[in-house]
């Protein structure tokens, strides 16, 4: 059932918030165990909120356009007085004295958050095997990782857990595991949702969007979470779009580039759905260029010393003193140290030495400010496609879901998963993974259609005439 | 670029307050190496009086009004606190002489 048919159930009466919970809780204790998903259910907070959404029902008050729907929180959103890890042992016990905006407004809407699910340390990493808490497995075939960072919240909503989730996106993070679980995941224009409780891991590229079973239901999430935010300084300041009253605008009239770096290395399966994507949008009346962006190529190298240098200063702050795990030592620089060396996982310390290094004194601008170049000349280049083209087409990722461990390894083959969906980022664009065919082992494909900052309901209609043609 | 070396991963690791085993450091000295050597096709463009770009937007000077309002209550934040002293974070001692 759709979003938006869940909650006009519910605010009909026809159904109710606490027995859509129950249907919920019930998928999650069926496939928990196997899959591990959730971190943390927050059976007793849920409970609250689907009560609330009751009564106001009952009283003939509005409880929002997300009545009773079933919401999964990526474990790096702050939730008052629920536990947050980060998927990290240096947080594990902790209970955030506040929420985060997007908990809020969920909150405030109708919806309800059932839990915290699992996600790679940090969200560094392509396919949830860096949580400190196990891996989570991919639902529809659980050899195979969900994708990642937020693989858990791409399973829970794959899984039937709930109806829709959370993730955030600082590399593709949310996009790249939409598309391993056949769902559509949105990476908003930087600014568009509030960062305001989500634990910082790159904050000139972090941002929250939703995962949901339809281009509708994504619509409709990302409608309540987005808009301006006081307690965000870097949050746009104007109030949300409006998505869900554009799904239906087509793309008839649009110009839609088909970029080669955006399907260079795929596997053939991917890169043939990409190709048949553009001919549905062909048929719907948009015109189909194929065009180059080279710089692209450059984004890898880019975002990986980019990312790590604001990750060695943002996770400068877990240090034992204030919140988390502290392991003792004889004196403070000692317990630091321990702290550190215990609470943290190896992805995070390579990411942490990276960024270190890549800041430190002789190194600054041979890495981290020649990154910062590529970043102006990325942001031209999309600046430059875009003048010609009102929406970029690609592949998501690499490959169908890939086998547990087969990357773990080595770290620069699981970088070479993002490779399509880091240019967004760096261009603190938009840009959505729409489920589109399925490859090897019948296993979901994801297309990726980008566009400029602000361009969500465009890129939203875009995928809706894709969905319609499945 | 030259390659990255064991002595300057220690060092960062130092920097970063991380202590890693002899195998770590060896491991970590590949894999950062390998990652670093990637990074060397930014060579590739002519970067020359580029202005970088540090944040996507030019959102600039964000003020909110200076106006006194609650924030989050001390007694939650302390309760969090591995170890607190007089309504104070309480750490082990900062410099050589005794607590």
């Amino acid at each position: 059932m759709s979003v938006a048919e869940i909650a006009a159930r519910v605010r009909a009466g026809q159904s109710s918030a606490v027995s859509e919970l129950e249907s919920s809780l019930a998928a999650i204790e069926s496939r928990n165990s196997e899959l591990n998903v959730f971190l943390h259910v927050d059976e007793e907070g849920a409970y609250r909120a689907a009560r609330a959404v009751d009564a106001a029902v009952g009283a003939g008050r509005d409880p929002g356009p997300l009545a009773g729907v079933t919401v999964a929180l990526k474990d790096n959103m702050c939730t008052r007085g629920v536990p947050t890890t980060c998927s990290s042992r240096i947080l594990e016990g902790w209970r955030p004295p506040y929420s985060a905006t997007v908990v809020e407004r969920l909150l405030g809407a109708g919806a309800v958050p059932v839990g915290k699910t699992n996600l790679d340390e940090f969200a560094m990493g392509s396919s949830t095997e860096t949580s400190a808490f196990g891996p989570t497995r991919n639902p529809l075939d659980p050899s195979r990782v969900p994708g990642g960072s937020s693989g858990g919240s791409a399973a829970a909503v794959a899984a039937g857990m709930t109806a829709v989730s959370l993730g955030s996106d600082t590399g593709g993070s949310i996009r790249q595991p939409a598309a391993l679980c056949g769902l559509v995941g949105v990476k908003p224009t930087y600014g568009l949702v509030s960062r305001y409780g989500l634990v910082a891991f790159a904050s000139s590229l972090d941002q929250i969007g939703p995962f949901a079973r339809s281009v509708a239901d994504a619509a409709g999430v990302l409608e309540v979470i987005a808009g301006h935010d006081p307690l965000d300084s870097t949050s746009l300041p104007e109030p949300a779009p409006e998505l869900v009253s554009h799904l239906d605008d087509g793309v008839a009239g649009r110009t839609v580039g088909l970029v080669a770096e955006l399907l260079e290395g795929a596997d053939a399966d991917v890169v043939g759905a990409v190709r048949r994507a553009a001919e549905v949008l062909a048929r719907a009346g948009a015109r189909i260029e194929e065009i180059s962006i080279p710089e692209l190529h450059l984004g890898l190298s880019a975002y990986y010393l980019i990312a790590p240098a604001e990750a060695s200063s943002n996770l400068a702050r877990y240090d034992g003193v204030r919140y988390g795990l502290r392991v003792p030592g004889e004196n403070v620089s000692e317990m630091n140290e321990r702290t550190r060396t215990e609470g943290f996982g190896d992805e995070v310390k390579r990411r942490i030495m990276l960024g270190t290094y890549a800041l430190s004194a002789g190194y600054y601008d041979a890495y981290y400010g020649q990154a910062l170049k590529v970043r102006t000349r990325m942001i031209e280049a999309f600046g430059r496609a875009y003048e010609r083209c009102d929406v970029l087409l690609g592949a998501t990722a690499p490959s169908v879901a890939f086998a547990l461990g087969a990357k773990t390894l080595d770290p620069l083959a699981m970088y070479l998963s993002d490779v399509f969906t880091i240019p967004t980022n760096l261009a603190g664009e938009a840009a959505i993974s729409v489920p589109f065919g399925t490859g090897e082992a019948g296993l979901p494909i994801g297309v990726q259609l980008l566009g400029p900052g602000r361009s969500e309901a465009r890129l939203l209609a875009a995928a809706a005439v894709l969905e319609g043609s499945r | 670029m030259s390659r990255l070396t064991r002595e300057e991963v220690a060092h960062v690791a130092h920097l970063a307050r991380l202590r890693l085993s002899e195998a770590e450091l060896e491991r970590f000295t590949e894999q950062l190496g390998r990652v670093l050597e990637h990074a060397t096709d930014m060579n590739e463009l002519d970067l020359e009086g580029v202005e970088p770009t540090a944040h996507p937007f030019g959102l600039i000077n964000v003020v909110r009004a200076d106006q006194v309002r609650a924030s989050l209550s001390r007694d939650e934040v302390l309760a969090q606190a591995p170890d607190v002293k007089d309504g104070r974070f309480a750490v082990p001692r900062i410099l050589g002489e005794a607590p």
